[in-house]
C-alpha cells in the first residue's frame, strides 16, 4: 500500500522529535510524576494503612491529622480519612479516565464524520455541537444525575454525553483540512471506502489534536465529577469520591477545616497535573494554540 | 453592516431551535418523566397519573409537545412552579438580578486583572512574573471554584472576620456598602478561574500585536514604548476579548452556580439546585433553557459589539 507508506514515519516512535521536545517540557514530567503518584498511592495505599475506608469508630470523631495513626485526621464518623482519601482516588480518578475515553470517542466519531462528508450532514452536526455547548455543562450533567440513577457508570456516562463536544469540533477541523490533501486524494482514487479513509487514512493523521484534547478531557471531568458530588448528584455515599468527601465539609469549616483543605488539595493536585501535561503535549506534538 | 446583522441573526435563531430541542429531549426521554415523581405517592393512583398526563398534554406525540412547548415558550408561556404555583418567568426574574451582579462584578475584576497580568507578561517575556504567571494560571484553572470558596470563607471570614460568609445582605441593614460587602469573596472566588483564562489569552494577544507592522512603524517614528503599549498594541489585543467574553458565558455560568451554593447567594444558581431538589420540573426545565438563552444572546450581543468596533469583521 503506497499510500500508506507515503505518510507512514520511519522511524521508532521514541526516538520521535514529539517524545524529545516533551521530555524538555519540565511542567509536564511533574505532571506526569505526580499522575503516577497519585495512582500509586491510590492502588497500593489503602492496603498500608491500619483503618478501613468504611470503618466508624465514634470515640476518633473528628480527630485532627496526625493524631495517632490517623496521619490525615478522622470525618464526623470517625473513618479515616487517609483511607478515605485513597479509595475516593481510585473513583475520582478512574471516573474522569472512563468519562475521557467516552467523550474522545464521541467526539472523534462525530468529527471525523462531520468533517470528512461535509455538506449537510456535516452542517447539523456541527450545529447540534454548538447547541450542546450552549447549555453551561453544569446545568445539563446536574438535570441528568438528578433524575437518572447516579451510579459510578452512569455518571462516566453523562460527564461525557455533555463534554464530547470541544474533541468534535477540533477533529472536524483538522479532517476538513486533511480531507483536501493529497494522499486522500490518492486514497479515493484508488477505490478505498469512505469509511477506510476516515479512520485508516486521515485519522491517524489527526491523533496529535486528539490526543492533547483528551488530556485536558481528563483534567476537566474530574472537575466536573467533583462539582456534582460536592453539590450531592454525583456518586453517592458510603462509596467515597473526591467530590462527595467535601459535601459535609462546608458546616465543620470552623471546627474541622482539614475535611475541607485535604480531598480539595488532592482533586487541585490531580487536575493541575493533567493540565500540565496537555500542556507539554501540544507544545510536543505542536498542536496550534488556540484553546486553553 | 446589515447583512452582517442578518446573518449572525438567522444563525442565532437556528441555534436557539436546536438548543430548545435538545433541552426537550434531554428531559423529556429520561426515564420516568417529569410525573415520575407522583410514582411514589401512595395517594395518587395510576389513574391520577394518567388524567395528569392528559391535563399536562402528556399522552401526545412527542413532536407535537415539543412544538406545542416551543410555541408557548415563545410566548412567555414558561409553566407553573411545582412548588408555588407562580410562573417560572416570575421565578427565574426574582433570581436573575442576583446572579448577573455577581457576574458582572466577577467578570470586570477578570477582565482588568487578566489584562493587566496578560500584558505585563507579553511585554516581560520570559521572566519570573511570566513563568509564575504562566504556571499560576494553569494551577488556577485546575482548582475547583467550589473548594476555593470554601478555603476563602476559612480565612477570610473565620480566621480574619473580614467579610461574611455567605448571603446577599444582612437582614435589616441592606444598605449599598453592605450589599458590597457581601459581594467581594464571591465574585473574587468566581473570578479565580477567569482571571487565569483572560491572562493567557491577552498575553498572545498581546505579544500578536507587538509583532504587528504598525508597531514597528510606530518605533521607527520614535513613538515612546509606553505610548505604543496604551494606544496601539492593548487596543487591538483587547477587541478579540469581546468575542471571547461572550465564549464564557457558558463557563461563568457554571461557576456562578457553584459560587451560589456555597456564597448562599440568592440568584439562579441555587434555584436550580433548590428545585432539583424539590424536583420542581417546570423551573429546572425553564432554567435550562434560560441559562442557554443567555448564552446565545451574549454571544450575539458580543459579535454585534465587536463588528461596530470593528470594521474587518462586518465587511468580513
Amino acid at each position: 500500500m503506497t499510500v500508506i507508506a507515503a505518510h507512514a514515519t520511519p522511524t521508532r516512535w521514541w526516538h520521535s522529535r514529539a517524545v524529545y521536545r516533551f521530555m524538555r517540557h519540565h511542567l509536564a514530567l511533574v505532571g506526569i510524576a505526580m499522575i503516577t503518584l497519585l495512582v500509586l498511592a491510590c492502588v497500593i495505599g489503602p492496603y498500608a494503612l491500619p483503618y478501613d475506608s468504611l470503618h466508624i469508630d465514634l470515640r476518633a470523631r473528628f480527630a485532627p491529622p496526625l493524631s495517632g495513626h490517623h496521619y490525615l485526621g478522622t470525618d464526623p464518623l470517625g473513618r479515616d480519612l487517609a483511607a478515605r482519601l485513597l479509595m475516593a482516588g481510585r473513583i475520582s480518578l478512574l471516573v474522569g479516565v472512563s468519562a475521557m475515553l467516552l467523550s474522545t470517542l464521541i467526539g472523534t466519531l462525530v468529527g471525523v464524520t462531520a468533517g470528512y462528508r461535509g455538506g449537510w450532514v456535516g452542517a447539523a452536526l456541527m450545529r447540534t455541537v454548538d447547541g450542546f455547548l450552549s447549555y453551561p455543562s453544569i446545568f445539563l450533567v446536574l438535570a441528568l444525575a438528578a433524575t437518572l440513577r447516579p451510579s459510578p457508570v452512569m455518571i462516566t456516562v453523562i460527564i461525557a454525553v455533555t463534554s464530547w463536544m470541544e474533541t468534535a469540533r477540533i477533529v472536524e477541523a483538522e479532517v476538513r483540512s486533511l480531507r483536501e490533501r493529497e494522499f486522500v486524494q490518492a486514497a479515493r482514487m484508488v477505490g478505498l471506502s469512505g469509511k477506510h479513509i476516515m479512520f485508516r487514512e486521515i485519522l491517524p493523521n489527526a491523533m496529535g489534536p486528539i490526543i492533547v484534547a483528551a488530556s485536558l478531557a481528563v483534567a476537566r471531568a474530574i472537575l466536573l465529577e467533583a462539582y456534582i458530588s460536592f453539590l450531592g448528584y454525583g456518586i453517592q455515599p458510603p462509596l467515597p469520591s473526591w467530590g462527595n468527601m467535601l459535601n459535609g465539609a462546608q458546616q465543620y469549616l470552623a471546627s474541622a477545616p482539614w475535611l475541607a483543605i485535604i480531598p480539595g488539595a488532592a482533586i487541585t493536585i490531580a487536575v493541575t497535573s493533567f493540565n500540565f501535561i496537555g500542556d507539554g503535549l501540544r507544545d510536543a506534538l505542536d498542536v496550534r494554540n488556540d484553546h486553553i | 453592516m446589515s447583512g452582517f446583522l442578518l446573518n449572525r441573526l438567522s444563525q442565532s435563531i437556528v441555534l436557539l431551535v436546536i438548543v430548545s430541542i435538545i433541552g426537550f429531549t434531554v428531559l423529556n426521554l429520561m426515564p420516568g418523566g417529569p410525573l415520575a415523581q407522583f410514582g411514589l405517592d401512595p395517594g395518587m393512583t395510576q389513574k391520577d397519573v394518567e388524567r395528569l398526563a392528559a391535563q399536562l398534554g402528556l399522552n401526545r406525540p412527542l413532536w407535537i409537545q415539543y412544538l406545542d412547548w416551543a410555541w408557548r415558550l415563545l410566548q412567555g408561556d414558561w409553566g407553573h412552579s411545582f412548588r408555588d404555583g407562580s410562573s417560572v418567568l416570575a421565578v427565574i426574574g426574582r433570581h436573575l438580578l442576583a446572579t448577573l451582579l455577581l457576574m458582572g462584578t466577577s467578570t470586570a475584576f477578570a477582565i482588568a486583572v487578566g489584562a493587566w497580568i496578560g500584558i505585563r507578561g507579553a511585554t516581560h517575556r520570559y521572566s519570573l512574573f511570566d513563568y509564575c504567571a504562566t504556571a499560576g494560571a494553569m494551577v488556577a484553572l485546575s482548582v475547583p471554584t467550589f473548594w476555593f470558596g470554601l478555603i476563602g470563607i476559612y480565612i477570610f471570614t473565620l480566621k480574619l472576620g473580614w467579610v461574611p460568609a455567605g448571603n446577599m445582605y444582612t437582614i435589616g441593614d441592606g444598605s449599598v456598602l453592605d450589599y458590597l460587602h457581601h459581594l467581594i469573596l464571591p465574585s473574587l472566588v468566581l473570578s479565580l478561574v477567569h482571571v487565569a483564562i483572560w491572562s493567557r489569552y491577552m498575553r498572545t494577544a498581546t505579544l500578536d500585536a507587538l509583532s504587528q507592522d504598525f508597531v514597528k512603524t510606530a518605533r521607527a517614528k520614535g513613538v515612546s514604548e509606553r505610548r505604543i503599549l496604551l494606544k496601539h498594541v492593548v487596543g487591538n489585543a483587547l477587541l478579540p476579548m469581546i468575542t471571547l467574553a461572550g465564549m464564557q458565558l457558558p463557563s461563568i455560568l457554571t461557576g456562578a452556580l457553584v459560587t451560589e451554593t456555597v456564597f448562599t447567594w440568592p440568584g439562579m444558581g441555587r434555584l436550580f439546585l433548590d428545585s432539583l431538589g424539590y424536583s420542581d420540573y417546570p423551573v429546572v426545565m425553564g432554567l435550562l433553557i434560560f441559562s442557554a438563552v443567555l448564552v446565545v444572546l451574549g454571544n450575539l450581543i458580543a459579535d454585534i459589539i465587536i463588528a461596530t468596533v470593528d470594521p474587518r469583521i462586518r465587511l468580513g
